[in-house]
């Protein structure tokens, strides 16, 4: 009996959580529609594509190649980023440089983001800085396999 | 003229059976939202307008309506397409009985703001209820997949072992006010207890309310009481179901939701009765009275059932979005060594205190 009582009143504790989740949160948006600003608002959601939240400092998003004075990915081509990446995604291909001093750049440099786990290795490895991830672009899709393949030409942008 | 008045009172109860029904899915889906601190859906728009959500009912209407009409091969096509539409009818025939006001008196004519004034109506609103099983055992059964007819089978045995406290539950009510005819019982509590307290059923009867509230949770099948769908793990009824025919299910859940709303207000609470107002207005138990014109009144009844029809419908959501499932042997305790002793209990202690006062 005493059990069937406790039961009962933790039944209606519960209920008046939940009610006054309801009453606290609607209260505050009632203040929202009549143009009152509060400090608290009455849901936690972000609403997505509208309203973004700000990126970590220290996240990794989409790959990008940094370029040279000259506009040449600064890439030599060392494949250490090829060699250090688990899911195998990079996939690079020299080709000689005039200059000495470089002696290799890439002519091909293709990521698939099919395969890539974003576990920034390859920006550990790479010597030269020559790959970073801070573009900011984390919302990647597209429509078919063949277009998350990121050529040179996309990296460099 | 009567058959003109009747078609009239039906088609607007029907109307606005159906129209509460496609809005009681999105007020679950914002009082749940708004309970978890989220938001809720907001992106149904028309021509970019969206007015916090309000066009997504129609979003899943239409969507539900343009999805394959699928009946399994091994399934009893005739049984398989009859059963929702059988629950659904069962349903939504209740609200005839239901009295949405008083009588509004148009040029004369008396006109009786309840679609069927039967002699016996709560004892109809019950019997309708009741043969609403069958959708459900027929489902299961036409199915024929062994966790459908298992699904049907756990709704049966609840529903019926749950319909005996219902039924028992109200048994102290009409004893209390001597009459089954809804618009009565809603008559009798206009009166006032010691000259100032509304008469309502909750305040005669309040151990019967409680048992007929948890009875009728219960009736909803929906998630304290869930065990015929169980859509998280066990599986349910209309497992082989899909497109209009779940939706016709689904809605069948969400009417009865509004008819034991419906059920509850016009016994327990007075149904469209404003507390303290009489036929020509206001007559305040402190002496003051505020006359007001036969429409006036007329719109407050309707409005004063209307809020409160409401509110146990929010009080219901909030109910299901509070609490974990019953186990199954604890759901059977609760009806019949919990539920059903009380209700007797209650009819016994009602037939005293009636004694007495005699």
């Amino acid at each position: 009996m005493i059990d069937a009582l406790v039961y009962f009143i933790e039944i209606i504790k519960g209920s008046l959580i939940t009610a006054r989740h309801f009453i606290v949160n609607m209260f505050y948006h009632i203040l929202k529609v009549f143009g009152i600003k509060t400090k608290r608002k009455g849901a936690v959601t972000i609403q997505y594509p509208e309203q973004k939240k700000e990126i970590a400092r220290r996240h990794r998003s989409l790959h990008r190649l940094v370029k040279r004075e000259d506009g040449q990915a600064r890439c030599v081509c060392c494949m250490l980023c090829v060699t250090v990446c688990p899911s195998e995604c990079i996939n690079v291909e020299a080709s000689e440089d005039p200059d000495p001093e470089i002696q290799k750049v890439p002519a091909k440099f293709t990521i698939d983001l099919n395969r890539c786990c974003f576990c920034g290795f390859c920006v550990e490895a790479c010597p030269e800085d020559a790959i970073r991830m801070d573009t900011d672009k984390i919302d990647l899709a597209e429509y078919s396999r063949q277009d998350m393949y990121y050529d040179l030409d996309k990296l460099l942008r | 003229m009567d058959f003109l008045i009747g078609l009239i009172k039906i088609i607007c109860a029907l109307a606005w059976f159906l129209v509460l029904t496609l809005y009681l899915t999105w007020l679950e889906r914002k009082e749940s939202a708004v309970i978890q601190d989220r938001i809720g859906a907001n992106r149904a728009d028309i021509f970019g307008i969206r007015i916090i959500g309000l066009f997504q009912p129609f979003a899943d209407a239409i969507k539900m309506i343009f999805k394959e009409d699928f009946v399994p091969p091994f399934a009893n096509k005739f049984l398989h397409t009859i059963a929702p539409l059988i629950s659904f009818f069962f349903v939504a025939i209740t609200i005839s009985a239901i009295p949405f006001g008083d009588y509004l008196t148009i040029g004369g004519r008396n006109i009786n703001l309840q679609v069927l004034d039967l002699d016996a109506g709560l004892l109809f609103i019950l019997a309708m209820l009741s043969l609403g099983i069958y959708g459900i055992i027929l489902s299961g059964w036409a199915s024929r997949n062994r966790f459908t007819l298992l699904g049907g089978v756990r709704g049966a045995a609840q529903l019926i072992s749950y319909e005996v406290a219902l039924g028992l539950s109200l048994i102290g009510l009409i004893m209390a006010y001597p009459s089954l005819r809804l618009q009565e019982i809603v008559g009798f509590q206009g009166e006032n207890l010691f000259g100032w307290l509304p008469k309502w059923g909750v305040l005669l009867q309040p151990l019967g309310f409680i048992v007929f509230f948890f009875a009728a949770l219960a009736e909803t099948k929906r998630v304290p009481f869930d065990l015929p769908e169980g859509e998280s793990e066990i599986i349910g009824f209309f497992t082989e179901y899909g497109g209009l025919k779940w939706g016709l299910f689904m809605m069948t859940d969400f009417m009865e939701i509004i008819i034991i709303s419906c059920l509850t207000t016009t016994l327990f609470f007075g149904g469209w009765q404003v507390p303290w107002m009489g036929l020509d207005g206001f007559h305040f138990p402190w002496g003051g009275s505020w006359l007001l014109p036969h429409g006036i009144v007329v719109l407050f009844q309707l409005l004063a059932f209307n809020v409160k029809v409401i509110f146990f419908c929010w009080l219901q959501i909030l109910i299901r979005w509070t609490y974990p499932r019953y186990r199954y042997d604890q759901l059977m305790n609760l009806g019949w060594k919990v539920l059903i002793p009380l209700s007797l209990f209650n009819i016994v202690g009602t037939g005293i205190v009636i004694g007495i006062l005699k």
